[in-house]
């Protein structure tokens, strides 16, 4: 553990507990949602929320070192990727027919032919 | 300590995740399941490797999220165009396969 002042050590430990946190909700909400849709928003929570939190809380762990830099490179690349593939995802089911079950959205003119 | 705690959390969504990926009815689910799955692998690894004092696993965790995403992009692909080298044909225009 390198030295550090008790203050970043408790930041440190809240952020990583606030990563955690959203880990775990974003997968509960992927698990109970009804529909495909509300699940793909729920997956994003984790992809968004837990990596920034728990990846800053592991870099004030590491203070100013080289892990610091490779944690920053995970964070920025799973930044870009996540919700790219969260688009892709989206965007194939979409393409593919899956329409939101509750159809609360008003229903476009693809719907129309499509359904 | 708190590591513990972080590797029993990302642990728990780990296995959430796989029960959707299980019971997920529709092909998509599963895509999102695997992809959130590979998310959580990325983040297990550098919490353990932090929980162990050894952090240079973070190379295998970054070498991890970019071959998630791109098997996460490449089973889309085939899905859609029923291949994945030589996709020759356009798709039809509303094509209905699920």
């Amino acid at each position: 553990m390198s030295e550090y002042g008790i203050i970043l050590q408790f930041l440190s430990w809240t952020l990583i507990a606030g990563g955690t946190f959203f880990v775990v909700i974003g997968a509960i909400g992927t698990l109970r949602f009804p529909d495909f849709w509300p699940r793909l928003h729920a997956a994003s929570i984790t992809e968004s929320g837990g990596v920034i939190l728990l990846l800053a809380g592991l870099c004030l762990h590491a203070g100013w070192t080289l892990v610091m830099l490779k944690l920053i490179f995970i964070g920025v690349f799973l930044l870009i990727t996540g919700p790219t593939s969260t688009h892709a995802i989206a965007n194939a089911a979409l393409v593919s027919g899956l329409r939101p079950k509750s159809q609360s959205v008003a229903p476009n003119k693809a719907d129309d032919e499509s359904s | 300590m708190i590591f513990a705690l972080a590797g029993f959390g990302i642990l728990l969504a780990m296995v959430l995740v796989l029960i959707r990926l299980i019971k997920g009815p529709t092909l998509y689910d599963r895509v999102l399941a695997v992809n959130s799955f590979g998310t959580h692998t990325v983040l297990l690894i550098g919490v353990v490797g932090f929980w162990n004092g050894r952090p240079d696993f973070l190379d295998i965790a970054l070498l991890y999220a970019l071959i998630n995403f791109v098997g996460t992009i490449a089973v889309l692909k085939f899905f859609r165009y029923r291949a994945i080298g030589d996709v020759m044909w356009t798709p039809p225009e509303k094509d209905k396969d699920a």
